[in-house]
């Protein structure tokens, strides 16, 4: 079993190049006509309603076919999910999904800025729920957002939010990630990450983890290789096989030496 | 090499040697294998201060290792060892270099079969230390920097755990009544707990480095949850809370797995980043993968009529990484 997760694992990482957005997205023709919630639903329609579900309550068991293209959709709900998530999947290329059940990707957004805008309206105005928030990154204490970034986030992130694996699921790094983003995806826990009420993480600290992320996309060059910053352990990993070479090649020296 | 055996068989020989010493007229008759070599005392006074010198690092090891108050103790430790060690090789390259008579002998040593051979290995032997002066000093110098290296690497075995008195593992602050307090500080409520996020918690009034005193607390939809029936009243409204500390090595229970959409991801799980145990928090704390091999200590819970989570009494099992001897017991309440 515990082989089987392995092997899952490293499939798993070797995935994303298979999971590619579906071509093209369905879009209605006089959308210049339309009002922005008009507009919304008729993408909402064209392209999440398979797997949402036509009313946004999402589709729970997969036979059923909904939706435009009769993809068998099979998702979670999006009403009352306000427009804070559909903002972050929508956003980050996250949504639509080649295929249900596939780990969402960061990718190219397909939908443009104002198709978003309306998408958004359209799922908030299905039921209440979260708006989208503001960090403030600015106001954040960089000091403070490393501790909570440690005690929160890094234990699969890594501390240098360069992403990793973790049982079941590829971590994604932070680097493309937008203040607006980061706060959204703390909040709602994508895939399976959980989610952090603003008991446990204050809008305040929020700001100071912003503002942590921003920091480690461009760390301080303390000179020597980098690695990729992401830490001691691969670091260590490198000095050991240079000093290891250089060990080989010390007694292989030696050894001629003594032959001769 | 072949100076590195005579003196691996002189020391060993130590003792031995006294006896097997021939007189010197047999000496005179046979003729020595092994050239003379005139004494060496400053040599040997270098050797016997190195060994003694490394003896010194290696009990400073046991000291530093017995008292714990000291800071920095990892530098000191590897300070202390690396330094016996290093005096150590000091030590024997000088006897290698400077005190052991060598011969470069072109046919190999004779095969020890023939008791007259054997005399010949023994007396090469004898005859390589015969420069020594000090040849009872010395031993003892070795024997004591051999001694105290050997305490020094043995000793770190204790740090292995309690091996007959287990029942201070056993010891944990929780008991029936007992409230949870959020990292804020704060009674943590039933109803601030959501499901899809995880929160820690500590007991009321009592050391929160303990290391059974952090809980990891989760909600659960009470229908997915498949709890062993004796259990059935400990995770009132699917709330769950187990113990943060992984049953593999003690790292905390840092990462929570929840999926966002059941139906087609893995299911919830409290994972150690440490190893990556994974423990399902709907069958209490069962391990689902990773190294952990037994399950995650459960906290059974109630709701006070204040709205606050209390615990319902002690744990499921013993907290913390497994030792021999802690495998599956209940802490008392």
């Amino acid at each position: 079993m515990r082989r089987l997760a392995l092997t899952a694992a490293l499939l798993s990482v070797a995935a994303p190049a298979a999971a590619q957005p579906p071509a093209g997205v369905q879009r209605p023709s006089n959308e210049a006509a339309l009002s922005q919630l008009q507009l919304g639903a008729a993408l909402y329609a064209g392209n999440c309603s398979s797997c949402h579900g036509v009313d946004g309550r999402g589709i729970q068991n997969a036979g059923q076919s909904n939706g435009s293209q009769d993809v068998r959709g099979l998702g979670p709900a999006v009403r009352g999910t306000g427009a804070q998530a559909p903002d972050f999947y929508l956003r980050t290329g996250y949504m639509p999904l080649g295929q249900p059940g596939e780990q969402p990707e960061r990718s190219r957004p397909l939908f443009r800025d104002n198709e978003i805008r309306a998408m958004v309206a359209y799922i908030a105005s299905l039921g209440g729920g979260p708006a989208i928030p503001s960090p403030q990154p600015q106001r954040g204490n960089l000091h403070e957002g490393m501790r909570l970034f440690a005690s929160h986030c890094s234990g699969c992130h890594q501390i240098a939010a360069r992403g990793g694996v973790v049982t079941g699921a590829r971590v994604p790094p932070l680097q493309a990630a937008t203040p607006v983003q980061i706060a959204e995806a703390v909040r709602i826990g994508p895939y399976l990450m959980p989610k952090f009420s603003e008991r446990e993480i204050t809008p305040k600290e929020l700001d100071s983890i912003v503002r942590y992320v921003g920091f480690v996309r461009h760390p301080p060059d303390r000179g020597g290789w980098g690695i990729g910053n992401v830490g001691p352990v691969p670091e260590g990993l490198v000095t050991w096989l240079l000093a290891a070479a250089v060990l080989l090649a010390t007694c292989m020296a030696i050894g001629r030496r003594l032959e001769r | 090499m072949k100076r590195w055996l005579a003196l691996l068989l002189a020391v060993l020989n130590g003792l031995r040697r006294r006896r097997l010493r021939r007189s010197e007229a047999e000496e005179e008759r046979r003729g020595r294998i092994v050239p003379p070599g005139s004494p060496e005392r400053g040599w040997e006074t270098a050797v016997i201060v190195l060994l003694f010198a490394a003896a010194l690092c290696a009990v400073g090891f046991l000291v530093i290792y017995a008292v714990d108050s000291l800071g920095n103790r990892t530098q000191l430790f590897g300070l202390t060892l690396g330094g016996s060690l290093g005096l150590l090789a000091a030590a024997l390259i000088i006897v290698g270099r400077q005190l052991v008579v060598t011969e470069e002998n072109e046919e190999e040593f004779p095969e020890a079969e023939h008791p007259r051979e054997q005399e010949a290995i023994a007396q090469v032997v004898d005859e390589s230390t015969s420069r020594l002066t000090r040849k009872r000093l010395l031993l003892g110098a070795g024997g004591a920097a051999g001694g105290a290296l050997s305490l020094a690497a043995l000793a770190p075995a204790l740090s292995l755990g309690p091996l007959l008195d287990t029942d201070p593992l056993y010891a944990t602050p929780w008991r029936r009544g007992v409230r949870l307090i959020g990292e804020d500080g704060l009674p943590l409520r039933a109803d601030a707990v959501e499901e899809d996020s995880f929160y820690t918690a500590f007991p009321a009034h009592a050391k929160r480095d303990d290391i059974a005193a952090p809980v990891v607390v989760v909600r659960l939809n009470p229908a997915k949850l498949r709890l062993p029936p004796e259990r059935a009243r400990w995770a009132p409204g699917g709330i769950l809370a187990y113990s943060k500390a992984c049953t593999h090595a003690g790292c905390a229970i840092a990462l929570y797995r929840k999926p966002t959409f059941t139906p087609t991801e893995p299911r919830p799980a409290l994972v150690c980043p440490c190893h990556y145990s994974t423990f399902d928090p709907a069958t209490g704390g069962e391990v689902m993968s990773g190294p952990a091999g037994r399950p995650l200590p459960q906290l059974p819970l109630m709701v006070g009529a204040d709205g606050v989570l209390r615990a319902g009494g002690n744990y499921s099992g013993p907290v913390g990484p497994s030792w021999s001897g802690v495998r599956s017991r209940r802490p008392g309440r």
